[in-house]
């Protein structure tokens, strides 16, 4: 059996003050792991741990050496202005698989003149579309309709080969659909 | 119209050539990093430290870059983000500049020539800077503006697999910083701000992709250049303000009939 990709040992993190943990998990290749919980207990804390993004007061992340990361926050940045088609978009963020035929339309626009919902599906894209090998992804369904929404869902049930993906939502029907396990996090 | 195929103009127009495709390139990404100021903030420490140079006999387009690559060293390592670091750059190369100029013999004389530019006074080593400039944008650029490209699309990149990214983003502070020294030394200290700031701020607004916004940025710096160099001859004017004038009108220009296209669309 390989080792994991990552191991959580005992994590407590945040920022002036741990937020989250201590917790404990491990991810192998292929895993979804949906993070659960109330509001303000450290759900996007916990991601912004395993990317390098806040504090850690006590234990300890381990990554495969080599490990490739990709990380969609939750507010994806919005630049005032963005000359850019949509192409462009994923070819700078390296997202080089073939976007699903419904955002393909979209992608000869400029970045900055599609709806929040687009650009939400957009962003999402150049994470699922890479090469990374561990996709930390937060509340990846914001602003998107059903449809949208659905298409994420089949991606991400679908085999995800060597990566693994650890997705934070609030919506507990989507994390029991496209998730191995769930991990609460609590207060 | 004799004194344009004059062999005496034929080095300054190849300078401010030069430097005329860099600062709109450069400005491009500057204006995509929100840090447009930083033009105007090098160029003032560019224009203090040429001042300090040429009151040393120090030619200003070899002083100017010292104080530039001073401010893109501040920057860099003091890890300010954003156009606040810039602000203190303007206010303390205008505070050294009219100090100097102030306390040296042929300062004032030298403080105005550094504001409206000497481009017609330029000579072997200008040239040489500029061609320098433009060899080492070749090498920086393509290295680069994916990369910063991406780090301004999805911060979290860097952050999450701990890239040591301020290698090229010190390449691009130190190539800006550069180029507005060179500029500032040949064009004006104000006319290497405007080639780093108007031609970027007309193709953010008229570009549909990336590729098209580089090259309207360049397009319109080489165009106003050209325009405002034969202007400027002919009429006898001082070379920074008409070039500065030449790039709002043009740039005014292309904006609307940007607008009238779309509203006819």
């Amino acid at each position: 059996m390989s080792l994991p990709i990552l191991q959580v040992d005992q994590l407590q993190a945040g920022y002036e003050t741990p937020v989250v943990g201590p917790l404990s998990f491990h991810v192998n290749q292929g895993d979804v792991i949906g993070i659960a919980g109330p509001n303000g207990t450290g759900k996007s804390t916990l991601l912004k741990a395993v990317a390098n993004g806040v504090h850690i007061f006590a234990g300890e992340i381990r990554k495969r050496a080599d490990l490739n990361v990709a990380w969609m926050d939750q507010h994806p940045v919005q630049l005032p202005e963005m000359p850019f088609s949509g192409w462009e978009y994923l070819r700078f963020t390296e997202a080089d698989r073939a976007p699903p035929e419904f955002l393909a339309r979209w992608l000869d626009q400029r970045v900055d003149a599609l709806s929040g919902g687009q650009y939400q599906l957009l962003c999402l894209w150049s994470v699922l579309g890479g090469h990374a090998d561990l996709l930390l992804l937060d509340e990846p369904t914001n602003n998107l309709d059903q449809h949208s929404a659905r298409v994420i869902e089949d991606t991400l049930k679908a085999d995800q080969g060597s990566r693994a993906v650890l997705v934070v939502s609030h919506e507990r029907g989507f994390l029991e659909r496209v998730a191995h396990r769930v991990l609460e996090v609590d207060s | 119209m004799d004194i344009l195929l004059d062999p005496l103009f034929r080095i300054p127009f190849f300078v401010g050539l030069f430097v005329s495709i860099v600062l709109p390139a450069a400005g491009t990404l500057l204006r995509l990093r929100e840090e447009w100021l930083a033009a105007l903030g090098l160029a003032h420490l560019a224009g203090a430290s040429g001042l300090v140079g040429l009151a040393a006999n120090v030619p200003a387009v070899l002083g100017a870059p010292l104080g530039a690559v001073v401010g893109a060293l501040i920057k860099a390592f003091g890890n300010f983000r954003g156009n606040t670091v810039y602000a203190l750059m303007i206010l303390a190369g205008w505070a050294i500049t009219l100090l100097v100029a102030s306390n040296s013999s042929l300062g004032s004389v030298m403080g105005h020539a550094l504001f409206e530019g000497q481009l017609y006074f330029a000579g072997m080593v200008h040239l040489s800077a500029a061609i320098c400039l433009v060899v080492l944008a070749a090498l920086v650029l393509p290295r680069c503006m994916s990369k910063l490209i991406r780090a301004r699309l999805q911060p979290t990149f860097e952050i999450a697999n701990a890239v040591p990214a301020w290698r090229w983003h010190l390449s691009f502070d130190l190539l800006a910083a550069l180029g507005i020294a060179v500029g500032a030394g040949t064009l004006g200290l104000m006319g290497a701000f405007a080639l780093a700031f108007v031609p970027p701020w007309v193709a953010f607004r008229a570009a549909r992709t990336w590729r098209q916004c580089l090259w309207i940025s360049i397009g319109v710096g080489l165009l106003s250049y050209t325009a405002a160099f034969v202007v400027a001859l002919l009429f006898d004017q001082p070379f920074g303000p008409v070039l500065v004038a030449t790039l709002l009108v043009f740039g005014g220009l292309i904006l609307a009939a940007g607008t009238r296209i779309r509203v006819f669309e």
